[in-house]
């Protein structure tokens, strides 16, 4: 069936609205982490129960994409059409009769209910004030992704029907505009501005590109979206070709992302078919279709000029600007590219007006911010705050605090190209400027949090190990000057550091962040350079007293032999390179000049008397 | 297919015809429903999806397969080398049958993915980027594969394990007992 006008869609959605069932629906949560935590398997037992108890007019099973409660995979919702809801998480399948036989009248004993921290503030405006707001999950965790009518149940393709039917293409940009909605994939460049680039180039080819290929580790909030609501991503790249005035949309994809495609595929066949996408999209005469194209594992193909060049099957190379891509971009034309988070929040922009999107976040920085908490946290998942929230809040409340009871440290946001926060900025609220202003940044919404046990010299020297493999080698200063810093960092992870390492390490790294040609070069350094200011103490351990306070680094790990030797000798035995000493029967030595700090004596040791400090 | 100059049939075409005919064929068929023509900036558009292609198929890229696509495409084979080498999913050497990779992205590190790793290199007797001489392991590291909430991550083919200690990783192997 094809929608040719906006008033179709309404009536679409009213029959939807009046046909769903009052069954009470079971969400069941089935991202590729929950697939990975054993989800299939409660789907079967939910299958199964349903079945075997006629429960088919009581519940209605639905596949949703991630709720964001990752630390407690899988997790399922019952809820009702009242919005009464439980949501059940670490679910097995031996809880699913008990679960299905109690319904929405209370939670069986044994189980695990998890509190909702979220609220939409598109349709829960006044009435729960909660610390997460969802916007750009909107949907995610809320509908099935594979089936177009539950987003069109959501209010989906009207910001499209609206657009079509009653905005000029500038209008739209000006909207986006005046919202004041950055860029999400982390530089925070307004979108609206981008769009009205591209718009004001003559009329002819142009590209609307959706940078899916989100390469930053420890960040899956795009896959999430793309997982759990496809759609909301079509409908902005279809807007926002109306707004410049390009009738093809390209998703560039990480291959690495198997569900996303599949789920991708499914929403642009639906999607045509409806009309959304094609020919005379609901018969405005706009023309738009988007296609997939499939990243092949380069992190600096997240620049925008590195993804064009592979969109246009070469190696990822940036290439210098100005011509910005948004002048001359894909095969020379005119081309936008935003990232995915950035599309999910243009729909209920256009919905809801530029003066709500600015209820919510700060004044600089309006809107949300989806964070992919990560590391030494006890919640690990997403979580979607208003700009602004303090990262006490995100860490210690969403994140349930650290986990095992250790101590926080640090949390590192911005993945390879940000830094590392201490305590003392925990209460700062964030935003994209205050982020650069504590020296780190927003970045895609990485948020690795660190504990006592991290040694900080160990995880510069990690992200630098990351930016050496991924730099596309073009400019010398990223190619050599960050292979350069990384063999310092691997010289006082080593012992082989001196005070004078320490000056010529934070020299290079300012080096680099200057000369660097493309965003990667500029931004590798800042791991090094923000836990060089933060943590100088654990810098200058290393360097000074050739020990990590973390006990991390093995090669300044001291291995000595305690009271509880019995002088069994298999320590001495085993050996490589005869260290130990000692005679039969008696407490034996480790000569520290001989040590190689291989811990083989640690590991043989059957009395627990070799100490590891 | 044929060469421009001298109206040869292809060398590659005829070679890898012998070694593998059935995924030659398969391959062939892919390449021929491509929007092909004379414009090599266009054809270089399709340059990336016919290498995952003939990935999946082959399994790797041998010297013949990019013989073959830079002859179809009009693309040097160095160019298509230059491509092959810059991105990590490609790779010219032969891997196993079954694909383990370690994730060490950032949330996996500091959970201890390298001693995941270690741990694989012991049981199975081989470095990072190698196969097992049986040829039924690849052992890979990658970066980061979004599940981050089940640190550390093992992936096995399409098959993702969380959580995963240094003990769970003879099970792993069991589990691809062919």
């Amino acid at each position: 069936m094809t929608i040719t006008s906006l008033s179709d869609l309404k009536a679409l959605k009213a029959r939807i609205d009046q046909s769903a069932s009052d069954k009470v629906k079971i969400l069941m949560s089935l991202g590729t982490c929950g697939l990975a935590a054993g989800g299939s398997k409660v789907v079967d037992a939910i299958e199964e129960t349903m079945a075997s108890q006629n429960l088919g007019d009581k519940y209605e099973a639905v596949p949703v994409g991630c709720m964001g409660l990752c630390y407690c995979e899988p997790t399922i919702e019952l809820r009702d059409n009242s919005g009464k809801s439980i949501i059940y998480g670490d679910v097995t399948a031996e809880q699913i009769p008990a679960i299905l036989k109690a319904g929405l009248t209370g939670a069986p004993a044994g189980t695990t209910v998890v509190e909702r921290t979220w609220y939409y503030p598109e349709d829960e405006a006044n009435t729960q004030k909660a610390l997460q707001a969802r916007i750009a999950l909107r949907n995610t965790g809320r509908i099935n992704p594979e089936l177009i009518e539950d987003y069109i149940q959501q209010g989906g393709y009207q910001a499209l029907g609206k657009v079509l039917s009653g905005m000029k293409p500038a209008d739209v940009s000006q909207l986006v505009l005046e919202a004041n909605l950055r860029g999400r994939g982390g530089a925070g460049f307004p979108t609206g501005k981008k769009w009205q680039f591209a718009a004001a180039q003559p009329k002819g080819k142009k590209y609307m590109i959706c940078n899916a290929d989100e390469g930053d580790p420890g960040a899956f909030m795009d896959r999430a979206v793309l997982e759990g609501d496809p759609h909301s991503v079509l409908e902005a790249m279809t807007i926002g070709g109306y707004a410049i005035g390009s009738d093809t949309g390209i998703i560039y994809i990480r291959a690495e992302y198997p569900l996303a495609i599949t789920r991708l595929r499914i929403a642009i066949d639906q999607a045509r078919e409806m009309g959304f996408l094609g020919k005379n999209i609901l018969n405005s005469g706009f023309d738009f279709d988007i296609e997939l194209k499939y990243g092949a594992g380069a992190f600096v193909c997240g620049e925008e000029t590195a993804l064009i060049r592979s969109v246009e099957g070469r190696r990822g190379e940036p290439t210098v600007k100005p011509p910005f891509p948004a002048v001359q971009g894909l095969w020379k034309h005119p081309t936008v590219v935003n990232n995915v988070e950035t599309y999910a929040n243009v729909a209920a922009i256009i919905r809801k007006g530029a003066a709500w999107f600015k209820t919510v976040g700060t004044a600089g920085s309006p809107g949300t911010k989806v964070f992919a908490l990560a590391g030494k946290v006890n919640h690990v998942g997403l979580v979607e705050v208003p700009m602004g929230t303090t990262l006490r809040d995100i860490i210690f409340n969403l994140g349930g605090g650290i986990s095992k009871g250790r101590a926080f440290k640090a949390v590192q946001t911005g993945g390879p190209s940000g830094g590392c926060i201490t305590t003392k900025n925990l209460d700062t609220p964030i935003d994209y400027e205050t982020l650069k202003a504590i020296g780190s940044m927003m970045g895609s919404g990485g948020m690795i949090v660190m504990d006592e046990d991290d040694c900080m010299v160990n995880i510069a020297r990690f992200f630098l190990e990351f930016t050496c493999d991924e730099s596309c080698g073009k400019c010398t200063p990223c190619r050599i000057g960050n292979r350069r810093l990384y063999e310092m960092l691997t010289d006082i992870c080593h012992g082989k550091g001196t005070p004078q390492t320490l000056v010529e390490l934070r020299n290079l790294a300012l080096v680099i962040k200057d000369t660097a040609l493309c965003g990667l070069g500029q931004t590798s350094p800042n791991p090094v350079l923000s836990t060089l200011t933060n943590f100088a103490d654990e810098y200058e351990a290393h360097v000074n007293e050739k020990r990590c306070p973390a006990g991390v680094c093995e090669r300044l790990v001291r291995f000595t032999i305690n009271e509880k030797c019995v002088g069994c000798g298999v320590c001495a035995r085993n050996c490589p390179v005869t260290a130990i000493t000692g005679a039969t029967k008696k407490r034996h030595v480790i000569n520290q000049d001989k040590c190689i700090k291989c811990g083989i004596c640690f590991e043989k040791c059957m009395f627990k008397a070799i100490d590891k400090q | 297919m044929s060469c421009d100059c001298c109206g040869k049939k292809d060398k590659a075409l005829e070679k890898l015809m012998k070694l593998e005919p059935k995924k030659t064929t398969e391959l062939v068929a892919f390449i021929d429903s491509l929007p092909l023509g004379n414009d090599i900036d266009a054809n270089r558009g399709c340059l990336i999806e016919t290498l995952h292609r003939a990935q999946t198929i082959f399994g790797y890229l041998p010297a013949e397969v990019q013989q073959l696509v830079s002859e179809s495409l009009k693309i040097t084979r160095s160019e298509i080398y230059g491509v092959i080498s810059f991105y990590s999913y490609f790779t010219d050497k032969p891997i196993g049958r079954h694909k383990i990779n370690v994730c060490c992205g950032t949330a996996c590190f500091v959970k201890g993915a390298n001693r995941i790793v270690d741990e694989f290199k012991s049981k199975l007797g081989i470095k990072e980027g190698e196969t097992t001489p049986d040829k039924k392991f690849f052992l890979g590291v990658l970066r980061c594969v979004g599940a981050c909430s089940l640190a550390p991550v093992v992936m096995v083919d399409d098959h993702v394990y969380g959580k995963v200690t240094p003990e769970m990783v003879s099970t792993i192997l069991a589990d691809y007992q062919d």
